[in-house]
This record gives structure tokens, sequence and C-alpha cells, in this order.
């Protein structure tokens, strides 16, 4: 399994937009490897007979009708929310001028 | 909005014989459930912002989605429409991505196992030879969810850039979506703005007949996403495509193509290279400019959900569908052509004026369909443009249509009487036949009352009627015109010309 390297967690973090200095970088780096290798070891004992899963129990085609239920109150809602206004959610500038 | 720098543009006929087109389309359909995708909050048009929501399109911790059955439904049935297979196995994946127009930072689409896959789609293009079919082939057809509204607050143009901040409306998010995309298509290049124009012509029409969402491309229920490539003449390997965005009108999307060939035409030309890029339409003056740096597909980190369950249709849900399938657009217009012996230009303008089902209606209630074919575009379509409502939104059906065609051909109504039971109709009067009552507007046909009234006609104008008796029956027009006056409008013209000419002892010629 390729470890991740600095690139790539650097790469990561700017698509989360998350701002690490160089030091967590490193620190970062050598923790995702410890978890990608523990989970590489699922690989090695997954045969090709063994399709990937995202589920534990076989489950397909839960489903609901389409019916209305109803929704929470504006002010439940915006409650939870940083900043309102005009009964909408408030988010800061989206694009950076360097983004531009 | 004009552009800010004017590209260089080469003239679409030197593009097009140095370079071939190569077009792709992203389509997607926002369906007509009555609720979201994976949860029960209802879908209206314009309902007031963040009132349709929920924790589950809110992407709450620990909230839970739940596909909705009847957007599965419509699915299948496009892909099937589509000619597509259906997957017996397929499952939604998450597109991340930082944007707050979707409060989970991530879509949830569908990525490598779509509901519907390799179909194909047979369209008609107008050429100079003629109409041609052309057949375009769909790569996939996939659900997946809706996002946010974002309005941006500041700067001059309300557009992102320049912005101070954006307000979200998160109405819309969750609400299902269909994209469907075709693989490239290659065509004669002069052919390639019309084979845009018939592609998504054909697509909104059987999306229309499916039923299984409105489309209206000035809404935004129906979105099309333009890409386009050129390669020198005579290279095999496709050259880097930009994406074209917000083409929200058929006509747009023929202009948006026919610009992306002239702009990028100017910039392989004179040496530079194409940027892999989204742009943007601007429905002033046909232009397109630059917008984000497409990210990579891997950027996306696209990973399968885990929180919904794969969809598995069986095989005689799939056969149940498939009979609730209409008869293909295309077959169908050829159809009715045949039938009511009109063109492709007729049937065109019947399709643009959204009347070709009304008049498909008056005609199986029993109208003749040029009788209703003129009613319907001739008034009503007036009406209609004069108050800028869709035909099918104003308060006339077929039936009242029909009993004004027949009313019209027994000889009580004439054509200007019908046109004001039209307009009784329409203010909610009632229907065809308490308008007439109410108004009193049946045509006068004793001819006791009509002999009056050209009696008093002729009298009021003898040397008028002195010229009708010396033969010059033309010249009855003016009496003609005196009695239709006299009973405001309510004669039968016909027979008031028999009756002067009757009066006055010429012979009707």
């Amino acid at each position: 399994m390729p470890a991740l390297d600095r690139d790539d967690i650097a790469h990561l973090a700017r698509l989360s937009r998350l701002q690490l200095t160089d030091s967590e970088l490193d620190q970062y780096g050598g923790q995702l490897d410890v978890i990608l290798s523990a989970v590489a070891r699922v690989a090695e004992v997954a045969a090709d007979d063994v399709p990937p899963t995202t589920h534990a129990v076989p489950v397909v085609n839960v489903a609901r009708p389409d019916v209305i239920v109803p929704c929470l109150a504006r002010e439940d809602v915006l409650a939870g929310a940083p900043a309102a206004e005009d009964d909408r959610f408030r988010v800061p500038r989206i694009l950076d001028q360097e983004e531009q | 909005m004009t552009r800010d720098t004017a590209e260089p543009l080469m003239s679409f006929e030197d593009a097009i014989a140095t370079f071939d087109p190569v077009m792709g389309f992203e389509v997607h359909v926002e369906l007509n459930t009555l609720t979201k995708m994976f949860c029960g909050c209802p879908t209206e048009f314009g309902a007031p912002p963040n009132t349709q929501v929920c924790p589950v399109c809110l992407g709450l911790p620990g909230a839970l989605p739940v596909v909705n059955e009847k957007a599965v439904e419509s699915a299948i049935r496009i892909g099937l429409a589509l000619g597509c297979s259906i997957a017996e196995w397929s499952r939604f994946a998450r597109k991340n991505y930082f944007y707050p127009d979707m409060p989970k930072d991530f879509q949830t689409s569908q990525y490598d196992e779509p509901i519907a896959f390799n179909g194909a789609l047979e369209i008609l293009v107008e050429t100079e030879g003629g109409r041609r079919s052309v057949t375009v082939e769909i790569e996939r057809a996939h659900m997946e969810e809706d996002t946010g509204k974002i309005l941006h607050v500041g700067g001059a143009t309300g557009r992102i850039h320049g912005a101070d901040y954006s307000l979200i409306d998160y109405n819309r998010a969750g609400v299902p979506l269909i994209e469907i995309v075709t693989k490239p298509i290659e065509v004669e290049p002069v052919l390639a703005p019309a084979v845009a124009r018939a592609y998504v012509t054909e697509l909104r029409e059987l999306i229309v007949a499916l039923g299984v969402s409105d489309a209206h491309m000035h809404q935004g229920s129906m979105r099309v996403d333009a890409n386009l490539s050129l390669k020198p003449r005579g290279r095999a390997e496709f050259g880097t495509r930009t994406e074209t965005k917000n083409v929200n009108s058929i006509r747009s999307v023929e202009r948006a193509v026919r610009f992306e060939i002239q702009r990028q035409a100017a910039v392989l030309q004179s040496g530079g290279t194409i940027i892999q890029e989204t742009r943007h339409f601007h429905e002033s003056d046909g232009s397109t400019t630059s917008g984000r740096v497409k990210e990579e597909a891997e950027d996306y980190r696209y990973f399968p959900e885990p929180d919904l369950t794969p969809v598995a249709p069986d095989a005689t849900w799939i056969e149940t569908l498939r009979a609730t399938l209409p008869e293909p657009p295309l077959k169908r217009r050829a159809r009715i052509r045949e039938e009511w012996g009109i063109t492709e230009h007729d049937m065109q303008s019947l399709i643009n004026a959204g009347a070709l089902e009304l008049v498909e209606q008056t005609v199986a209630l029993g109208a003749d369909s040029a009788d209703a074919r003129k009613w319907w575009m001739g008034e009503i379509a007036r009406i209609s443009n004069e108050r800028g409502l869709d035909i099918v939104q104003l308060p006339i059906t077929p039936a009242d249509v029909y009993r004004i065609i027949t009313l019209t051909s027994n000889g009580s109504l004439n054509d200007k009487l019908a046109r004001q039971v039209i307009e009784g109709v329409l203010a909610g009067e009632g229907g065809p036949d308490e308008v007439v009552a109410a108004r009193g507007l049946a045509v006068v046909s004793d001819d006791g009352a009509l002999l009056e009234a050209v009696d008093a006609a002729l009298a009021a104008q003898p040397d008028v009627a002195a010229k009708i008796r010396d033969g010059k029956v033309q010249a009855a027009g003016a009496i003609v015109g005196a009695v239709m006056k006299a009973t405001a409008g309510k004669a039968d013209a016909g027979r008031v010309r028999e009756l002067i000419l009757e009066r006055v002892g010429a012979s009707p010629s």
C-alpha cells in the first residue's frame, strides 16, 4: 500500500479547506499512514471472490413512499446557523481574491 | 451582462473548415416528485426560504436518508425510454466538495454504478438538404440530488466575484435530479449547433411525455451543460474540452455550441491551448466566459454511500415500468403529421406554442384538426402571448374549445362571436354555453329580425342599393357591414348577403 506523501496530505487539506502547518502535515501524514496500513490488511485476507462491501448486512431496496412529512420550523432551522439573515443561512465570502 | 474582455473568435465557416467539434451534454432534470430524494420534505417551487428542510437534507448529525421510491421509478422510466440497460444492482456515492450549497459538504450522487447506462436517442436535425435522422448515444442516466440556492450579497452585480457574503436557502437541497450524460457526439461539423438544439429539444419532449418533470428550462427544472472540444481535421484523439453551464433555453444551447467552436478555433489557430474549465453562458450576447478551473474527478473523492442501501430493481418491476412508457415523441409527431396532414413546420409551431397536447385532446373529442389548430394557435395563443402565460395555464379546456367549434360549425356562432366566447370563458364566466347565454352571443338566425335590419340599411344608403340592383353585387359589402353593426356582430354575414341580394332582386353571384 503506497503511503500518502506530503503533497497528498497538503492537497487533501486544501480540498477540505484546512490550513495545516508544516509540522502538522508531517504529524497527520504519519497518523494517516498507520490507519491506511491497518485498513490495507483487510485487502490481504479478502480474496478476489470477496466483493467490496459498504454494508455489514446484505440489504437492498430500502425505500420510502413519496409522501410529504412535516418539516422543521424555520426558527429551529436557523437557530442552528452560526449566522442568519433574511430567513437564510449567512456564510462568509465564498471566493477569496486569489481564487478568482 | 456583457463580456469583461472580448475574446477573439474565428468565423464559424473557417472554424469548421479546419476543426472537427466533439460535443457532449449533461442534462439535469428535476423530478416532479412530491418529496425530496432522501427525505419527506416537499419540493414545491417558490416556497419561503428554508421552510422545506429537515435534519436529513440539512445534513444534521445522525440523520439518515432513505431513497424516494417514486424517484427511483422515474429514473428507471427515463432510462428505459432512452433505450438504456437498467442496472440490476446500483449504489449511491458521496461526491465530496467544499461549497455551502450543500450543508452536508457532499452531494449524494451515483458514480461508477449508475441506475441506467448505454442507451440512445434518435433525433431529427434540420439541414439544408432536409431533415436528417441522427442517433445520439447515451452514456448513462443517474440519480442525484439538487443543491441549495445561494444569493450573493455585496459587490456590483450579485455575482460570486466581489461578493461580501452569501445567503443560502436549502429548500432545493435534496430535490431529486436525474443527470443524463451523452457519449461524445461527432457529426458533420456544420451540423453541430443544430444537433445540439435537436438533442435537447427531443430529450425535453421525452421527459415531458414521460410525465416525470415539467422540464422548464427557464425555471431550472431542466438544466443543460454543454461540453465541447475541437480536434484538427484528421486527428483521432480528442482535444481539451470546456463545459458551458447556465445554458437555460433550447436556443441558447445552439448558440453556446456555436460560440465555443468559434472561440476555441481562434485559440488553437493562434497556437494557444484550451484550458479545461467551466464556462458561463451569457444570454445577452451569446458568449461564454471563463468560470472555475474544473476539479479533477478524483478531487471529489467519491466513495459508496454507507447510509443508503443499494438499489436492485427486480426484472418484474422493470417490465411493469416499461409497459408505462409513452409513444416516443419522434414517432408520435410523425403519426400526427400524417393524420392531420400538416408539415413538420406546423408541428414545430404547435410544440413551441405548447399546444400540441391541447389540440390533440380537442381532436380526440371529435373536432376537425384544422379547426382545433385554428382556435388554439390563433385567438388562444394570441391571448397567452399577451398575458405572458403558457397556453396550458389559461383557464380554457379542450372540451370548451370543442364546444366552440361545434357551435361555429352549426352556424350558432360566427368567428367574431366565437372570439367573444373565448374571452368570456377565460374571464371565468363559465363554459361556452353559459357565456353565449349570459352575453346573448348567438347568431341572429331569425330571418325576420335580419330582414328588418337589411331593409333599414338599404333605406339608409339608397345609392348603394341602386348599384347592387344594377348588378354591382360587390357593393353589397357596405350593406352587410351596416347590418353586422346594427346586430352587434351577431348575424351570419353569409346569410345577410343572401338576404340583401334577394331584397334588391339581384342574383347572388
